[in-house]
């Protein structure tokens, strides 16, 4: 009973959450004491490490984000998730495994100067530099929605140019079969990378497309998000996004794009084949082993109460634009 | 009687704490095991929880129930080790909490995460290990919260701690629980396991005595 009559009061008050309380929920759980019943213990701890902070330097400098000049997508019919949240939860292991690590630590994360090398099987490979980024191609914006693997969604309003433009100006021969992507390897900027144990992962993170994937018009290069570049733990200077794919396929930070003749390996198959497969395409169909991929939380304005669980579609919603790219393979097989 | 007298020669403030050192003991467990989940939630409710709060509550719950499983386990070793028989009289509360911990962790995986959808629900239980072995270590834990009423456990005699004795099989479905739940970082459940295992292994003797 309670919880219904508190549920209306909640969605009124959701919309105006502040953007510092998102970034400062590492500080507020820090408080609540992660360890349970250690709690008081934390609280006390963390009250004098506020009352230290003004000697040490914690006013850090939020990582800067310049506007940008593209032409804007038309009238979303969905909602689309809160910059907030877009920013604050993020799966980059390279700046921590839990969901606020990013936020809290890549903001010291230096873009620019970048390198983007577009290398292998192509006539005319060729670099770009940060401010290359932005200017080499025309901007637009695209609202796609991302499916998390982890069952979770969002609806991201990114701004950049499709992957196609960029690859054909590199002019790719006859032996380019794959697309290989490559993260930037920087243990002094990227921690995690630098842990002997790095969640597990194995450094620097690759992923893979087929090239007819990597040539669809819906497969986009970001650079930005709500109108601005993007925050460092989204991937910034620029990163891949495949809409039609769970989250993992859409890598950031990248350095090295390369045309192959072999399927290049991806870091999470590696780290699992049973659960990620190379083609991760979003599938109610299969599960993954260890939980149902039928459906999905989709995180939008709502908080706790928000009833958000919706079916999720085959390629999420896309099949229309690329389930031709799959009409003679077993996506059972071929998760 | 004898000791509170000799203990009352010594000093009122000490024979104060020695009577009242179980009710104080107890009532910072109270605190520390009631304030995390009450601010939790507020947290949560108003939305101070970041982009996902069902994510975030799901887990301080179950880690919060196993920090106090392992807590409980770890009294009966030390208060034998220091002999501090008193302490004893804390782990069926510290057992309460744990066990309180781990239905709100239920309770989110329903109400938060499959948002009511009964069929998911029992699917995910049945189709998922780590969720069954999850779900039977909560039997367990029910189980034994049930009989921890003084009247029940007169009444069952023998038959109490043979079934107390099912925390051991509880605390390492929990720890596999935990190890299989995480994508990829295997290091803070690896660090659980270690500790259940090493609450188990002061306990070598009363296991040994089961296999003989």
């Amino acid at each position: 009973m309670l919880i219904n009559t508190k549920k209306n009061h909640q969605l009124s008050e959701q919309q105006v959450t502040d953007e510092s309380v998102y970034y400062g929920r590492r500080e507020l759980l820090k408080k609540l004491g992660y360890l349970g019943a250690g709690s008081l213990l934390a609280q006390s701890a963390s009250t004098n490490a506020g009352a230290l902070d003004f000697f040490s330097s914690k006013e850090e400098v939020l990582f800067q984000r310049q506007a940008l000049k593209f032409t804007p997508a038309g009238e979303s019919s969905q909602i689309l998730t809160p910059e907030a949240k877009i920013s604050s939860h993020n799966n980059f292991y390279e700046f921590g495994t839990g969901k606020s690590d990013p936020v809290e630590n890549a903001q010291g994360f230096k873009v620019n100067p970048w390198q983007l090398s577009i290398s292998g099987a192509v006539d005319k490979p060729y670099t770009l530099g940060y401010d290359d980024l932005f200017k080499r191609f025309p901007l637009e914006e695209r609202i796609y929605r991302l499916r998390c693997v982890e069952a979770w969604s969002m609806v991201i309003p990114w701004v950049g140019f499709g992957l196609a433009a960029l690859i054909k100006k590199a002019a790719p021969n006859s032996r380019a079969k794959y697309v290989a992507f490559e993260t930037l390897y920087d243990p002094e900027q990227m921690p995690e990378q630098n842990s002997r144990l790095g969640g597990g992962v194995e450094y620097p993170y690759v992923e893979g497309l087929r090239i007819d994937e990597a040539m669809n018009p819906l497969t986009f290069m970001s650079v930005g998000l709500y109108g601005k570049t993007l925050p460092a733990q989204n991937g910034a200077p620029i990163r891949l996004v495949v809409p039609w794919k769970y989250g993992f396929k859409s890598i950031k930070s990248i350095v090295g794009i390369k045309l192959v003749e072999d399927k290049p390996p991806t870091t999470w198959n590696r780290l699992a084949d049973s659960e990620y497969g190379f083609y991760a395409n979003v599938n109610p169909a299969v599960d993954h082993p260890r939980w149902s991929q039928a459906s999905e939380r989709r995180i939008t304005t709502g908080g706790l109460f928000a009833r958000n669980r919706i079916a999720t579609l085959p390629f999420n919603g896309y099949g229309e634009e690329v389930a031709h790219l799959y009409k003679n393979m077993d996506l059972r097989k071929n998760y | 009687m004898q000791t509170s007298a000799t203990s009352l020669s010594k000093g009122s403030f000490k024979a104060l704490f020695l009577r009242y050192r179980v009710m104080l003991l107890k009532i910072t467990i109270h605190l520390l095991a009631f304030l995390p989940l009450f601010t939790l939630y507020f947290l949560a409710f108003t939305e101070q929880l970041g982009a996902d709060p069902v994510e975030e509550v799901i887990h301080f719950t179950g880690i919060g129930a196993f920090n106090l499983l392992l807590i409980s386990l770890l009294i009966t070793p030390v208060a034998k080790k220091y002999r501090q028989g008193y302490l004893v009289q804390t782990r069926r509360l510290l057992g309460l909490y744990s066990f309180t911990y781990a239905v709100f962790h239920l309770l989110n995986f329903l109400a938060f995460e499959v948002q009511f959808d009964l069929n998911l629900f029992f699917d995910e239980i049945i189709d998922r290990p780590y969720i069954t072995v999850g779900m039977v270590a909560l039997i367990i834990l029910f189980s034994l919260a049930l009989t921890s009423i003084t009247a029940l456990r007169r009444k069952m005699g023998k038959n109490w701690q043979k079934l107390h004795n099912g925390v051991y099989l509880a605390v390492l479905l929990i720890a596999l629980h935990f190890f299989w739940s995480v994508k990829s970082d295997i290091v803070e459940p690896m660090i659980y396991f270690t500790m259940a295992i090493f609450l188990l292994i002061l306990r070598k003797d009363k296991i040994k005595r089961w296999f003989k």
